[in-house]
């Protein structure tokens, strides 16, 4: 009975509000069965407990590359597919993951505030120029998190366009061919083992300049070919997430703009738990993170058998009655507030300290600048993007 | 009373969600970003924001004992 397999992801009432299922998948089937856009069958998990305890759970990554896994894209060129098996699991995935975290720590990304409100203040300044109403998303989220995920890697901003459609066919669900995501990825691939190369004869003050030291090192902490992996992996992840993320932010705080807007205008203080209350009410934040079951397990009593595909839903854990006392409702000052929007455990969210501190100093200047800030049309006319992996909303009308 | 802070070193992942929510009580390493803890047993005004830390840990990393 293929048919009773609900299509996946599920459709959504509006940009900013969760899908029925949810709930109702929480209460009634914590593990359940879901169709993917290939046709593919994968089990879909949506309690905040559960969600948390397979993340975290060491044995089983996101890696799709076995021949029983469910495909979850229509292209075989995405991040889920890639053949990258010497860096995403175990102590070769710990090695990996500490030596870039020296990048991403607090005190790192603290020193790039002054650089990020210098260029969140230019970027408001061209969109008033622009006139009203502006679209906040197109002058504002996107180039934010592009200019600084550049600047850190340093890479020229001025292909960002490139960079942006690049990332678009790596995070493909049913937006792009095969033929169009196999020319983007080898296009993609070539401008970066190009880019390491520049970067080996003129070495900069930057992170790729610094792994390509490592490499030639050869000292067996990072390969060639891991670093070109690493270098695209973090441009699309400086891309398409936070980017996403400012456009979700500011329309969710401007929905309610009395109850929300209004009071962070009065106390700057709820910058913080408010940037992490609209992380955890995204109801569009990805298709949710996969995760390739490689021995039999049980979760939430159900068994589930090796070979299995199965989606853990962060946002649907994020809005479960269970861990959160009014759940679906945005609170500002909600603390602690251990959502799941970074995911959780080993491969728990590298860039998390530079997103959230992109997201707070964005508000922060926003509040600032245009405290007259609105939406220009209802937030429920708000339009998802669709067809890629992440979820954003496509243009954010705003006067001020 | 005494209350001591618990880090399970392998499980950190570097997230820097301690060193954000109590600055006085945690520090992470330059080198690999992983926890130090400043103050093991923390003086009862950072009691809160220990066991905020705690809480939103993405590894699950850190403990409280209190008793």
């Amino acid at each position: 009975m293929t048919d009773t397999v609900p299509a996946y992801p599920f459709s959504r009432p509006t940009a900013l509000d969760p899908p029925a299922e949810w709930e109702q998948l929480r209460s009634e089937c914590p593990v359940s069965k879901v169709r993917m856009v290939t046709g593919d069958e994968a089990l879909l998990i949506t309690r905040y407990a559960d969600v948390r305890e397979l993340l975290s759970d060491p044995r089983f990554t996101h890696s799709l590359t076995e021949a029983d896994a469910a495909q979850i894209s229509t292209s075989e060129d995405g991040i889920f597919n890639r053949n990258e098996a010497t860096m995403t699991a175990g102590p070769n995935h710990q090695r990996w993951r500490r030596m870039m975290n020296k990048s991403f720590t607090v005190k790192r990304v603290t020193a790039m505030r002054p650089r990020i409100t210098e260029i969140a203040n230019q970027l408001i300044d061209d969109l008033i120029a622009g006139g009203q109403p502006g679209d906040l998303q197109s002058a504002l989220g996107f180039p934010l998190p592009v200019f600084v995920i550049c600047e850190l890697l340093g890479v020229d901003p001025n292909y960002r366009d490139k960079f942006s459609h690049w990332s678009d066919a790596m995070l493909n669900l049913d937006k792009f061919s095969q033929a169009e995501t196999s020319k983007a990825a080898m296009e993609f691939q070539e401008f970066m083992v190009q880019h390491v190369l520049d970067k080996r004869a003129e070495p900069g003050d930057d992170l790729l300049s610094e792994l390509a030291a490592i490499v030639d090192s050869q000292d067996g902490r990072m390969t060639e070919a891991e670093l070109v992996y690493t270098a695209q992996g973090l441009l699309v992840a400086g891309h398409e997430t936070t980017a996403n993320m400012i456009g979700k932010m500011v329309s969710m705080l401007l929905a309610d703009r009395p109850n929300r807007w209004a009071r962070l205008v009065d106390d700057r203080s709820l910058i913080n738990p408010a940037v992490e209350e609209a992380l955890r009410l995204d109801a569009s934040s990805s298709i949710d993170l996969p995760r390739y079951i490689s021995e039999d397990i049980e979760i939430a009593g159900c068994p589930i058998k090796a070979g299995t595909t199965v989606m853990a839903s962060l946002s649907s854990g994020n809005r479960d009655e269970r861990v959160y006392e009014d759940a679906a409702q945005m609170r500002l000052d909600r603390v602690p507030n251990p959502h799941l929007a970074f995911g959780a455990g080993p491969h728990s969210c590298l860039g998390q300290a530079l997103a959230r501190t992109e997201l707070q100093v964005t508000l922060g200047v926003l509040l600032d600048r245009l405290p007259t800030l609105d939406l220009a049309i209802p937030a429920d006319e708000l339009r998802r993007r669709t067809g890629l992996i992440v979820g954003g909303i496509e243009e954010v009308p705003v006067r001020w | 009373m005494v209350a001591r802070i618990e880090l399970d070193e392998p499980k950190c992942i570097a997230a820097g969600q301690c060193v954000m929510t109590a600055p006085d009580v945690f520090d992470q390493r330059d080198e690999d970003g992983v926890a130090i803890i400043l103050e093991p047993t923390p003086a009862p005004e950072h009691l809160d924001a220990v066991r905020d830390a705690v809480a939103i840990c993405p590894a699950a990393a850190l403990q409280l004992i209190e008793n």
